[in-house]
């Protein structure tokens, strides 16, 4: 799932310091799962703005709504239903959902109330970690299921560095060095001899340094 | 004229219980402070970090919560998810630049009558000494219709 967490309050309310009337919007997708957009954390900071509001003496009216979703245009269209009823957008989906609103609502103001992290798995309950970087070149067939792009520190293709020390990455104590964790997991699973194989250079294009990504599917265009 | 906070106690069932058999009357006579307002709760998993910021929305100067022991709560983990909970609404203060003192967690044995009388007193010290909620205070020079602000309208229909 993609891993967001608040903004800082601060950022949130001088966003919306001209508005009188806010539309705080969820998204039942990701962002609920980890516990930063969805219905429950729209209640919240509803009710931070305003008492922000309060506090700043400042007039305001808060709706709350959650959107199944707000990456698909079916979702954001129903937006439609406050029309007239708000200044101001603060989406608390993750940033394709603020990106779609302002695509399909060119006039409305929008803004995000989390920080887009990562795409991640839940570690445990209340923990959250990064697993895929989204590169668009998956290397996992060659790495035993482990992404070095995501979860090595310098997104080393032929790891380990010389840095690791006693199965932990050099700059992130607390991690476990993900080649060692490649290397480990080969040798249990038989295919040691992959750790052999040289990465070549790679084309980063896919991974956005090519400009913005597009998939297009022409089985499932109309 | 000296300033009565408006304190609002939420309170686990199960550590509430006895003291609140005594009724308002038998708790004012043993001292607990008569500003104070009990919610009770059917146990102290079950407040939300919405409660809390809600009352002071509704003009609360102070707001705490009683629960039970951390290691003896009577649904395990009650009292340690409310202490969360309070924990997140003062950071929550605090990022609004309000003193994160005018919400707090108190842990007490169930049926210890004197103790829960103490929290009490202790929260009415605490926020007389603090003052005026800034949210009420602020609000009070607002127009009345804004006093009437809606807590929220899901699906939209306003």
């Amino acid at each position: 799932m993609i891993i967001a967490e608040r903004k800082p309050l601060n950022e949130i309310i001088e966003m919306v310091t001209d508005a009188k009337r806010i539309l705080v919007l969820g998204c039942r997708g990701c962002v609920t799962v980890c516990s930063a957009g969805g219905e429950r954390e729209v209640e919240i900071l509803a009710s931070l703005i305003r008492l922000g509001k309060m506090k700043a003496g400042q007039q305001c009216e808060v709706i709350e709504a959650t959107l199944v979703r707000q990456c698909d245009k079916e979702y954001v269209d129903s937006i439609d239903q406050w029309d007239g009823q708000y200044d101001a957008i603060v989406s608390m989906a993750c940033g394709v959902g603020v990106n779609f609103i302002a695509n399909l609502r060119p006039c409305d103001k929008v803004y995000p109330g989390v920080n887009t992290t990562a795409f991640g798995g839940s570690a445990e309950q209340g923990v959250w970690s990064e697993q895929c970087a989204g590169c668009g070149d998956c290397v996992l067939h060659r790495t035993g299921g482990l992404c070095p792009v995501a979860r090595c520190a310098k997104s080393l293709m032929n790891g380990p560095c010389g840095g690791s020390v006693g199965g932990r990455c050099e700059i992130h104590q607390e991690v476990p060095c993900i080649w060692q964790s490649i290397h480990d997991r080969l040798e249990r699973t038989g295919k040691k001899a992959d750790m052999d194989r040289i990465a070549p250079i790679r084309d980063w294009s896919t991974a956005g340094h090519g400009g913005p990504r597009k998939t297009v599917r022409n089985d499932l265009t109309v | 004229m000296a300033f009565v906070p408006d304190i609002q106690a939420f309170c686990c069932h199960y550590t509430a219980q006895q003291s609140c058999a005594e009724g308002q009357g038998g708790l004012a006579a043993d001292g607990f402070p008569q500003n104070i307002t009990i919610n009770r709760l059917a146990c102290g998993g079950k407040l939300e970090v919405t409660m809390l910021l809600k009352a002071f929305e509704n003009g609360a100067d102070g707001v705490y919560m009683i629960g039970c022991p951390t290691d003896k709560c009577h649904n395990l983990m009650g009292s340690q998810r409310a202490a969360k909970r309070v924990a997140a609404a003062k950071k929550a203060l605090a990022e609004l630049g309000v003193e994160p003192e005018r919400v707090a967690m108190f842990h007490l044995e169930r049926g210890l009558h004197p103790e829960f009388v103490q929290a009490g007193r202790q929260m009415q010290e605490t926020i007389t000494a603090l003052g005026p909620s800034p949210f009420k205070a602020e609000l009070s020079s607002l127009p009345a219709q804004t006093k009437l602000m809606p807590s929220g309208c899901k699906g939209g229909a306003q």
